[in-house]
């Protein structure tokens, strides 16, 4: 009984704040409302004995994610009543959207099917002896280690991309070199003078 | 659990039979209360700890009024901040303002459920330990950027903005840490990571590296000199605290302390083998592991405190180079040693 009360508290709290963040005035509580949607998904997660990878939307989600929206949110000075004055002449076009990915939705849903062999390799629960996250770990680097090192070496890319578009040689900025800062001994910079009293300048 | 037999029975004195889940949650409940009283109190001596420590290096007495050689200080200073009044900035968003420091206290408490005291003592021994604390440990940059935007004051979101980055950049290198002691261990859960160093303690391996870098990263990251970018009180008065007063501010102070404590208790179950004795033989291990666990913390926040007293604070370009520069590269590459080192010598030292 406590958890069907847990699941009902946090979906409940997941779909409030869910709908907070579209509905907030404020951008700056639109993204804390998406931390609180984040935070009701991760406890869903352990409700459903995936540990794992609850821990894991709190880290990367929340804990880099967010933040950076946070950040980003916080610095733009962005007007967002303004944005939204004209948000009414394109409710037809949303409208629309939402109708089709609910269409979409009901067809899925409708005609879904399963792969024969389906039932077992989803229902499989986790190995006993065995914890939720070495469960994963040997699935990941056994049976699906190709895909996975595909995902990692396309976030690869993609880091050594973003960093190579961002990063500018601009010669006429004058940098901090690190080494030489910590070559530097008083002797090559500083000279030591006995002035005699009467001849100083 | 003791606990549930106890209060079975204590209500079936007055003709009541106690379901075994109402005994669990009242059990637990009872375990948590005392668990937060005694580091609570705990507390209240560390910071006094702290000033004490601060004083010595300076030639200073340090507190010593209240109560004798001033240990009752912590405890006047809270009556002090309770009885304050709380002050609200007129401009300031104040659902958040007031929120924000709740949050700080609030996670810098929660972490510690899953933090083993001794063998067996913990509230909650969860299978993924570390990443709970990881998860937490990186949730506390809110309480900050909370608490700077919603001061709406120049000082308080400047050092904000600072503290988000210095403690997202610091979170990074402490993750690689974590993963090097987790290789060692093959577990996340902290009861086990300990029981893994019965036969050496971490910190004396190939492991002493992260060790460092852990300790220097746990600065950085509960914004403890000299890495205090956050509040340095030279340019930013307070930082994201200038607004606050009274309990909201002991609220910060106290999350600020707790996740100190935190990283000292991180510290020594990671690396110092936890509620280990240093030998196993006879004098030092009749002694209960929870003394040893505390003494490890005291000894860890001494380092803490000397730090603060006497190493002078970075600048923040070097802060930040020494984050992705330094640390980063470094334990990314022990990554890499750790597990090539835990492949090849499955039984050595630590393996």
């Amino acid at each position: 009984m406590l958890t069907a009360i847990a699941f009902y508290v946090f979906s409940a709290a997941l779909i409030l704040a869910a709908l907070m963040v579209i509905a907030s005035r404020n951008p700056v509580h639109s993204v804390l409302y998406l931390i609180l949607a984040f935070f009701n998904a991760a406890a869903l997660f352990v409700l459903m004995g995936a540990e794992f990878l609850a821990m894991i939307l709190l880290i990367v989600y929340v804990g880099a994610v967010a933040v950076l929206f946070l950040f980003v949110v916080m610095m733009l000075d962005i007007d967002f009543a303004e944005l939204k004055r004209g948000a009414l002449r394109y409710a037809p076009v949303g409208a629309l959207v939402g109708l089709a990915l609910v269409v979409e939705l009901v067809l899925v849903g409708s005609i879904w099917s399963f792969a024969a062999d389906a039932g077992h390799v989803l229902g499989a629960a986790t190995p006993a002896g065995m914890t939720n996250t070495e469960a994963l770990g040997h699935i990941l680097y056994t049976d699906y280690i190709y895909y996975f090192q595909t995902a990692g070496l396309i976030l690869l890319v993609a880091m050594i991309g973003a960093i190579v578009l961002t990063l500018r040689h601009r010669p006429d900025v004058r940098r901090q070199s690190i080494p030489r800062q910590v070559a530097r001994r008083p002797k090559d910079s500083m000279v030591v003078v006995d002035i005699q009293p009467g001849q100083g300048a | 659990m003791a606990l549930i037999g106890f209060f079975t029975w204590l209500f079936s004195l007055v003709g009541i039979t106690l379901p075994y889940g109402w005994a669990w949650f009242l059990s637990y409940a009872v375990f948590i209360l005392i668990y937060a009283v005694v580091l609570l109190v705990m507390l209240a001596f560390i910071l006094l700890f702290d000033r004490k420590v601060w004083a010595a290096v300076q030639l200073r007495r340090g507190p010593n009024v209240v109560g004798a050689f001033g240990l009752l200080q912590s405890f006047a200073d809270f009556f002090k901040f309770a009885f304050k009044e709380v002050v609200i900035p007129s401009s300031s968003n104040k659902g958040l303002f007031l929120f924000a420091p709740l949050l700080t206290f609030t996670l810098a408490f929660i972490a510690f459920a899953v933090v083993p005291v001794a063998h067996g003592w913990v509230i909650a021994n969860i299978n993924v330990g570390v990443l709970y604390l990881f998860a937490i440990s990186s949730l506390g940059v809110y309480g900050i950027i909370m608490g700077g935007w919603a001061s709406n004051s120049k000082y308080p979101f400047l050092s904000s903005m600072r503290s988000a980055a210095q403690m997202v950049s610091y979170e990074v290198s402490i993750g690689f840490v974590m993963v090097t002691v987790l290789i060692f261990a093959g577990s996340l859960n902290l009861s086990k990571i300990v029981e893994a160093q019965r036969h050496g303690w971490y910190a004396f391996s190939i492991l002493f590296p992260m060790m460092v870098v852990f300790f220097v990263s746990a600065l950085a990251e509960t914004n403890r000199p000299p890495f205090d970018l956050v509040e340095a009180e030279s340019e930013l008065v307070a930082g994201f605290m200038v607004e606050y007063s009274s309990t909201p501010y002991l609220l910060f102070m106290i999350g600020e302390y707790f996740s100190i404590v935190l990283m000292c208790a991180l510290l020594s179950i990671l690396f110092f083998g936890g509620w280990l004795p240093p030998v196993d033989i006879w004098p030092l291990n009749a002694v209960p592991g929870v003394i040893w666990f505390i003494a490890k913390v005291w000894f860890f926040f001494f380092f803490f405190a000397m730090v603060k007293a006497f190493v002078p604070r970075y600048r923040y370009d070097q802060l930040m180079r020494l984050g992705w520069k330094v640390f980063l590269p470094l334990s990314l590459v022990w990554v890499v040693v750790a597990a090539g080192w835990v492949l090849y010598f499955p039984n050595g030292i630590g393996g």
